[in-house]
């Protein structure tokens, strides 16, 4: 009886090929919304994480000011000073490294060719904090980060738009107003992102920085590594404490600055991410609620359309259960079909749009085996009615339909 | 094919079919009409019954509850026996599955469905497999003269073809009864005189019982016994001779 009323919902569906692939467009449009969401929304959420981690391991950054964001460094507050370094290397436990940092973004001159990037005046702990390898050539010097001697450390971007094929390393780099020779060069971290090329930099003494290009002895923002086994939490506040003590904040005010723990700023991200394609893919789910509610319309009108041709397999010994089957399978194969059909469609613009995004593409099966079961379970539910109330036709008054 | 139902007890005369004291009532109350008033009518297998009347004297009413599609009010009805007004509409499904043969005026064929896959819908109903399918099918639209149309639709057909069609669909799980409601009623005359033909000759041939309801005197010539219906009562019940099959020989 099944495998019959399989073939009897078979037969059907190709005899009205057309209908059929309106009714189910609705299911397609729903089930490829779905999972396109969710795998995209995975994506996302892998990227930010990865990327954020990038940035260097277990890694505090402190900035004066209280905004988040880039570009606080003079948010009216007053700057850190090589003391603050001085005095979080020497009294807070658990630090690997503490990294002054003097950001400028500069146009690079070598031989005749121009490039903007950001230049960091910093010392050797940047290298832990940020993560760094040296692809060639070397550190600072002790005596070099002391007296400020014009030497800098290149990223790849700049080495590939200022040097291309050739080696950089003791060729001469112009900064604004002073020249410095090349002494290292960082390896990759090889990310493509959007806006943000961490490989876009150069590196100089601090006090170079200070001297030649800032003309003060601010700092900021410092940045701190932990080590792996200890307490954050704990950490963050000590420095707000010292810091506080430091820059003789009142009891009851707020502090004029703040530590942000990278690991954080990722967790936040990647839940908003979370959260929001949970709301897309909420969304979608509306849009496959509809899709079956289609089907239910269609195959209402489909039932007044054949009530003659139900009341012919009645009277020729159909039984009501024959014809409720044979409804019901049309209308979980029709969903099927289409749920399939929008798995597909949704593998094609992950696809495109992770692409186009540079996003990673994960492929969830069980995103994909979901939308699938939903959908034939969305059959299921919109084609009963229909179903049951074709199976209950009496099968004088559906001859008699005209 | 018939194993459930009793088989017929004595060879001699017994009725294939018994109505006794038959009445139908629609509706209830003030409204209530009543289609049938108390009709008891046998009919013994291999006959070809016509049943005639004016439109309203309940012969559709009575071929329903022949057909086993509706069930009498009062009465009883027995096929071969069973007591058909005690079946659960279920039963009475698989009563017509495995003994009737229908026939429609508006032949009631399947749109953009081949002829084969038409007569094959009642065997899909008794679970035959595909192959026994296709050769039963194929058998039957040879015995009503459309050999060689098995993949045509039924919008490729003419009114007279797709009868034929509907009446192989009724033969081919081989009935005790083949149930004919006005099948000449959208034909024109030279049509319908082969439609009729062919019902002679399955009723002759085969010995398939015949039920015919028509309005048409013409077409219940061809049958071996009309009952006429007049406002919900048996009026007249007559044996014929049948020359007009002889007639309808000629025609062919």
């Amino acid at each position: 009886m099944w495998f019959n009323a399989f073939l009897l919902a078979l037969r059907e569906i190709r005899r009205n090929l057309m209908r059929s692939f309106l009714t189910v467009l609705g299911i397609v449009i729903g089930v490829a919304a779905v999972v396109t969401m969710v795998t995209l929304g995975n994506g996302a959420t892998v990227m930010v994480s990865e990327r954020i981690s990038n940035l260097g391991s277990n890694l505090l950054v402190m900035r004066a000011g209280q905004r988040l964001g880039p570009s606080s460094d003079r948010a009216g507050s007053n700057a850190f000073n090589i003391q603050d370094v001085q005095a979080l290397q020497e009294q807070i436990v658990g630090l690997k490294a503490v990294a002054p940092a003097v950001t400028r973004a500069i146009t690079l001159v070598a031989e005749n060719r121009n490039w903007s990037s950001t230049v960091v005046g910093t010392t050797n702990d940047y290298f832990i904090t940020g993560n760094w390898v040296l692809a060639d050539g070397r550190k600072f010097e002790d005596d070099e980060l002391q007296s400020g001697r014009s030497v800098c450390v290149i990223g790849e971007t700049v080495r590939r738009e200022l040097f291309g094929a050739v080696n950089p390393i003791g060729d001469r780099l112009r900064v604004r107003n002073f020249d410095c020779q090349i002494i290292g060069l960082l390896s990759p971290k090889g990310q493509g992102g959007i806006g943000l090329d961490q490989d876009d930099t150069v590196l100089i003494p601090l006090t170079t920085a200070q001297r030649r290009l800032s003309g003060n002895l601010d700092v900021s923002p410092i940045l701190m590594s932990v080590n792996d086994m200890a307490d954050t939490e704990q950490i963050i506040d000590n420095i707000n404490r010292l810091m506080r003590e430091r820059r003789n904040i009142a009891e009851n005010d707020e502090n004029d600055f703040s530590v942000v723990d990278t690991r954080q700023i990722a967790q936040a991200l990647s839940g908003t991410i979370q959260i929001m394609t949970a709301l897309l893919g909420a969304v979608a789910a509306v849009s496959l609620l509809v899709g079956g509610i289609g089907i239910m319309n269609i195959m209402l009108v489909s039932v007044t359309e054949r009530t003659r041709e139900i009341g012919v397999r009645l009277a020729i010994g159909a039984l009501e259960r024959e014809v409720l089957l044979q409804f019901l399978i049309e209308a979980v194969v029709l969903s099927a079909f289409g749920g399939i059909a929008g798995i597909i469609l949704s593998f094609g613009a992950c696809y495109a749009v992770t692409g186009l995004m540079g996003l990673p593409f994960l492929f969830d099966p069980v995103i994909n085996v979901m939308a699938f079961v939903f959908s034939a379970a969305i059959g299921v539910v919109f084609g009963f009615v229909p179903a049951r109330r074709a199976a209950q036709l009496d099968p004088i008054d559906a001859l008699r339909h005209e | 094919m018939i194993d459930a139902l009793p088989t017929p007890t004595s060879a001699a005369r017994e009725p294939l079919i018994q109505l006794r004291g038959v009445t139908k009532t629609y509706g209830t109350g003030v409204a209530a009409f009543e289609a049938l008033k108390g009709i008891d009518l046998d009919i013994y297998a291999g006959e070809f019954v016509a049943i005639m009347g004016p439109s309203g004297s309940g012969k559709s009413t009575v071929m329903n509850m022949l057909g086993c599609l509706d069930s009498p009010t009062t009465g009883q009805y027995l096929f071969q026996g069973i007591h058909v007004e005690r079946l659960t509409r279920q039963q009475r499904a698989l009563l017509r599955r495995h003994a009737l043969g229908f026939v429609f005026q508006g032949f009631n064929l399947l749109a953009r469905t081949s002829a084969q896959e038409n007569v094959e819908l009642p065997l899909l109903y008794r679970g035959e497999s595909a192959p026994v399918r296709r050769e039963l099918a194929a058998k039957a639209l040879e015995s009503v003269g459309l050999a060689g149309w098995e993949g045509h639709t039924s919008a490729e057909l003419s009114g007279g073809q797709q009868q034929r069609v509907a009446i192989a669909r009724g033969i081919v799980t081989n009935p005790l009864v083949l149930l004919a409601d006005e099948p000449t009623g959208n034909l024109d005359s030279s049509r319908s005189k082969e439609i009729m033909g062919l019902l002679t000759t399955l009723n002759q041939t085969r010995k398939i019982t015949v039920l015919m309801v028509t309005h048409e005197a013409e077409m219940a010539a061809y049958a071996s016994r009309v009952v006429t219906f007049v406002d919900g009562r048996v009026r007249g019940d007559e044996q014929q001779l049948v020359p007009e099959i002889n007639a309808a020989r000629e025609d062919h």
